[in-house]
């Protein structure tokens, strides 16, 4: 795996997230996905983020171009310093939440993109990785 | 007490703001579009002059002083205008900063055998005008904000039009993300408008709407719910096929809901619920209403 740029955005307040999409969004341009795929990927992300403000109170993202076997792809690692899940197989089951919402944030993020990995520790926070190539597969 | 500087300022204050005026204008970014020549004398000569009695006073380090409001309050005023004119932060900047430069200049001259009289006012002036910038930063600033306030207002008012259609049916265009507050802004317009107008369909369009994520689901939702219980049937068009796509992933279950991919289609829908029908006239009728 080739990684092509990298970069950061911190994710603080609501505020954060339209820019944050934005800039999702000019990755998987210049890579070319297209539109069933980008606005994929943008809502995962959408998801992802907001978690990250209602749970961890904020984190951090790591925005990735990478390259493997010929096919380019976007890599988002969001990170968090929140309070962390302690059953991540419950937590990854449709329609459950804490948070008094449709409890669709991590499941369905797994199903709209390709790649899916979520660790966390109880008390220490949560590192969700996820990449969508460029032609979603 | 009069300092050395203040005698020097009340001796050659025409020099000084002359010389001011021309370190003004010789930065190449001046916008003279922005102002005209008559409006940044006068304010040169009214800050110089209040410049001068803060100076006058005795005062020369804290800026925050009484003696210092009259400054302050002339260099609040400059600095907000120009903020709201859109001058850059450097534009509003070089006006104090090249001040220090024609203060510099005329206590050299009047001290040039003095070096250390000099020295020590110059480091006075430097000091002052720094803190004096440094102010002007902050209201530019202050005024900015301001203007991104009133345009967030603005915003949050114009984005959210409930139109009226047809009788008995209402129209929702949303434009941009649909957060909690946005929601909340819909839901009352939306409910007031149908006990004001009495309709009993109400068309949410979010074609306008850049992403839907399941936070944004949920808000549609509620909002149809909510309708619902007012006794309105709710309509959702402009889905567009990748948000189409994106909710199936999702696993959001909007089956109960009616949505349409446009707004016409929606329409469409609402008229037949209403038992309208709109149909072409044929030429014949169309000039006998004539």
């Amino acid at each position: 795996m080739i990684q092509i740029s990298k970069d950061s955005m911190p994710i603080l307040r609501e505020q954060d997230v339209v820019p944050f999409r934005n800039r999702v969004r000019e990755l998987a341009t210049k890579i070319g996905m297209s539109l069933v795929n980008q606005t994929k990927l943008i809502t995962a992300a959408s998801e992802l983020v907001r978690n990250m403000l209602k749970y961890a109170n904020g984190g951090k993202v790591l925005l990735e171009l990478i390259s493997r076997n010929g096919q380019t792809g976007v890599r988002l690692t969001f990170e968090d310093q929140g309070p962390g899940i302690k059953d991540i197989d419950l937590a990854m089951k449709d329609g459950f939440s804490t948070g008094k919402s449709l409890g669709l944030g991590l499941p369905g993020t797994k199903r709209l993109v390709n790649e899916f990995s979520i660790k966390s520790v109880p008390g220490e926070g949560t590192t969700v990785t996820i990449t969508h190539w460029k032609n979603g597969r | 007490m009069k300092n050395a500087t203040s005698k020097v300022i009340r001796k050659n204050k025409a020099q000084i703001l002359e010389s001011w005026m021309k370190y003004q204008l010789t930065d190449e970014d001046l916008r003279d579009d922005l102002m005209n020549m008559e409006e940044l004398h006068g304010q040169s000569e009214q800050l110089l002059d209040s410049f001068l009695n803060a100076l006058e006073s005795g005062n020369m380090n804290d800026i925050n002083a009484r003696e210092f409001e009259p400054i302050r309050d002339t260099l609040g005023e400059i600095s907000v205008m120009r903020a709201r004119r859109g001058y850059s932060p450097r534009e509003t900047g070089t006006f104090v900063l090249s001040l220090k430069q024609s203060l510099f200049d005329a206590l050299e001259k009047e001290f040039k055998s003095q070096p250390e009289i000099l020295y020590k006012e110059i480091i006075l002036v430097n000091n002052l005008l720094d803190s004096l910038s440094i102010f002007t930063f902050e209201t530019f600033i202050k005024g900015r904000e301001e203007v991104i306030l009133r345009q967030t207002d603005e915003i949050n008012e114009i984005s959210t039009p409930v139109i009226r259609v047809w009788e008995g049916i209402l129209a929702l265009p949303i434009i941009g993300t649909l957060d909690s507050a946005r929601t909340q802004i819909v839901m009352e317009n939306l409910l007031q408008e149908i006990v004001a107008t009495g309709s009993s369909i109400a068309i949410l369009d979010i074609s306008g709407v850049p992403a839907v994520d399941s936070l944004v689901a949920q808000h549609l939702i509620k909002t149809v719910s909510a309708t619902r219980l007012m006794g309105a049937e709710c309509i959702i068009s402009g889905i567009r096929a990748e948000i189409a796509q994106t909710i199936v992933h999702l696993g959001i279950d909007l089956s109960n809901i009616k949505t349409k991919a446009s707004l016409a289609s929606a329409l469409r829908l609402a008229y037949d619920m209403m038992g309208v029908e709109v149909k072409k006239m044929d030429r014949r009728s169309k000039i006998s209403l004539l």
